[in-house]
């Protein structure tokens, strides 16, 4: 049997009389990639802050290769050997390329590990010619893409990126594609995504929020087809 | 930073040496201690809030703790060397107290500010409410508004009536102030140092990384503290008396300002900036025609206005421009590459 990395009970986050996640079930197994669609306020973004720390869930737990981080601080889940990506840019933006990636190394290896396998992601990820320029003044495509490298840097397990296509041009997603599939290799993958053109390429499983629920979980094929997703979409009447 | 601690250490050294010979040349030495002093304190700040992001509003209360600390304990022990010692432990354990308190508290940005300029508030009324005969620390008196005067000054370690005064006292002083600041070199090279600049750059991403920046920030706060702990024994030991005033908003707000007109961000800046206000401060107060807060509150006014980033990143940037290498931007490469791309087609 494949090992579950992620599970959660029971999700519910309330802010106020809003019901921004409402009793979720959510199971991942290892090296398993999923994506997470619906349309805006579907609860996609509440569900990815519960499971990252950035919030604390109102009820409901969370379980991280069986251990519970319900309550935990973004940090101590990061520490586990969580890949974190949140849905604006987060990024060093006046330190150098290098500098960004290698902050990230460091926390899991001693400097001078964290020197090489900083310039192993610079390669791996065609950073080379930039890693002495500043982050503030990169594209969005070329930060997005040392995002990624934070990430990546950590060797994780498990890799949650919320809206990692965003506003980003047709060749930055084919390179980001390549990436994502890199490192599914060894993680598992979930992913919060709008871009149905990205989902396509990239999507096995694919689960759909809509208010605050999970409406269904399958094959992105049967997805697509599905005439309620559809209607969901489009914001007519289940 | 581009070079390494050991050239740190070598460059260091030769302008503290440098400084110490032509300096004295220039400014007498008694006036010349009290900006280093003032230096030391300003580096305090420059630390936590250059290279840490924490805009401290309390600096000054550190300062004063040091000072203060380091006049109480030389009344009881009669020596220097352990009150020296205290005066950086007392204010260190204390910021670190509060810092734990504000940092896991999750506070930030001008919150942190009003706590810190509270603080010192709070200290600055204290103190000055302590007249009264009961406020006894062992053989010392608080004395309120008056101070406390008549300690034991710095002296050879070991030997009590051995005391460091005048141009000796000199020379201590600005030989600490290059340990310091060889010392905060260290530290900013240090992992702990650069990951303190990631966290000044991107809270939520360092935490995202899986750093603890409420631990971290803690530490880092409570360093800058020790070393104005520092500059306030300093300066006890240089005025011979404490009094309340060293725990004033004019202080605090003072210190501020040096860093912003030296050049946040930079080690350098807010040392020069503190020196260079001070002694245009000193100069001012020997004459009667304007007032000195009002001039250092122009030049405040004109640099945030001129030259944001301070004196230091400003001269540094011109040197660059005028002088220095230029490094392999990203255009050069391009450039290389494509040669290369031609010559190889």
């Amino acid at each position: 049997m494949v090992e579950t990395v992620l599970e959660t009970h029971g999700l519910t986050m309330r802010f106020g009389g809003v019901v921004a996640s409402d009793n979720v079930d959510f199971k991942l197994r290892a090296r398993e990639l999923r994506c997470l669609i619906g349309p805006n306020g579907a609860g996609k973004s509440t569900f990815f802050k519960c499971v990252t720390g950035l919030q604390t869930p109102t009820e409901g737990e969370v379980y991280m290769r069986g251990v519970e981080t319900t309550h935990w601080m973004p940090h101590q889940i990061a520490s586990l050997g969580v890949g974190i990506k949140t849905q604006t840019p987060n990024v060093m933006d006046s330190l150098s390329v290098f500098e960004n990636i290698w902050l990230a190394a460091r926390r899991f290896h001693d400097p001078k590990d964290a020197n090489r396998k900083t310039q192993e992601i610079i390669e791996r990820l065609a950073l080379g010619s930039i890693a002495r320029d500043d982050l503030g003044r990169l594209a969005h495509g070329e930060r997005q893409r040392v995002e990624l490298g934070l990430v990546a840097v950590g060797d994780p397990w498990l890799v949650l990126l919320d809206e990692p296509a965003a506003g980003m041009s047709a060749e930055d997603v084919e390179r980001m594609t390549e990436i994502i599939h890199e490192l599914n290799k060894t993680a598992a993958i979930i992913i919060v995504e709008h871009d149905m053109q990205f989902i396509r390429s990239i999507a096995q499983v694919v689960t759909v929020f809509h208010q605050g629920k999970v409406l269904m979980e399958d094959h992105v094929d049967r997805v697509m087809s599905d005439p309620t997703v559809r209607n969901v979409y489009l914001g007519k009447k289940v | 930073m581009p070079g390494s601690l050991s050239k740190d250490a070598i460059t260091i050294i030769l302008v503290t040496a440098i400084l110490i010979w032509v300096m004295p040349l220039m400014i007498g030495t008694y006036t010349l201690t009290v900006l280093i002093v003032y230096g030391m304190l300003g580096l305090s700040l420059g630390l936590i809030w250059g290279f840490g992001g924490i805009l401290c509003f309390g600096q000054a209360a550190f300062f004063g703790l040091g000072a203060y600390t380091y006049a109480v304990a030389a009344i009881n022990i009669g020596e220097s060397t352990v009150p020296m010692i205290l005066a950086v432990i007392v204010p260190a354990a204390f910021a670190a107290l509060l810092g734990a308190m504000m940092f896991y508290g999750r506070l930030n940005d001008v919150y942190l500010g009003v706590i810190t300029l509270v603080v010192t508030l709070i200290l600055f009324k204290f103190i000055n409410s302590t007249a009264g005969p009961q406020y006894l620390i062992g053989n010392a008196r608080l004395g309120g508004f008056n101070g406390i005067p008549g300690f034991q000054t710095l002296n050879v370690p070991g030997r009590p009536d051995d005391y460091i005064w005048g141009d000796s006292y000199f020379y201590v002083c600005a030989v600490l102030l290059g340990l310091v600041f060889f010392l905060v070199s260290a530290l900013l090279r240090s992992s702990f140092g650069r990951i303190a600049v990631g966290i000044r750059e991107n809270e939520t991403r360092m935490s995202l990384l899986g750093y603890d920046v409420r631990a971290r920030k803690t530490v880092l706060f409570a360093a800058g503290a020790a070393i104005a702990g520092l500059a306030g024994a300093l300066f006890a030991n240089w005025a011979e008396i404490v009094t309340p005033s060293l725990f004033s908003l004019g202080q605090s707000a003072e210190i501020i300002i040096w860093c912003i007109v030296g050049g946040l961000g930079t080690r350098l800046g807010p040392v020069l900036g503190a020196a260079g206000l001070a002694y245009l401060k000193f100069l001012l107060g020997q004459q009667s025609l304007v007032d000195n807060t009002l001039i250092t509150g122009l030049i405040l006014v004109l640099f945030v206005l001129f030259l944001p980033k301070g004196v230091v990143p400003a001269l540094a940037g011109l040197w660059k421009v005028s002088f220095g290498r230029r490094p392999l931007g990203r255009i050069h490469q391009q450039r290389r590459m494509r040669n290369r791309g031609r010559v190889n087609g």
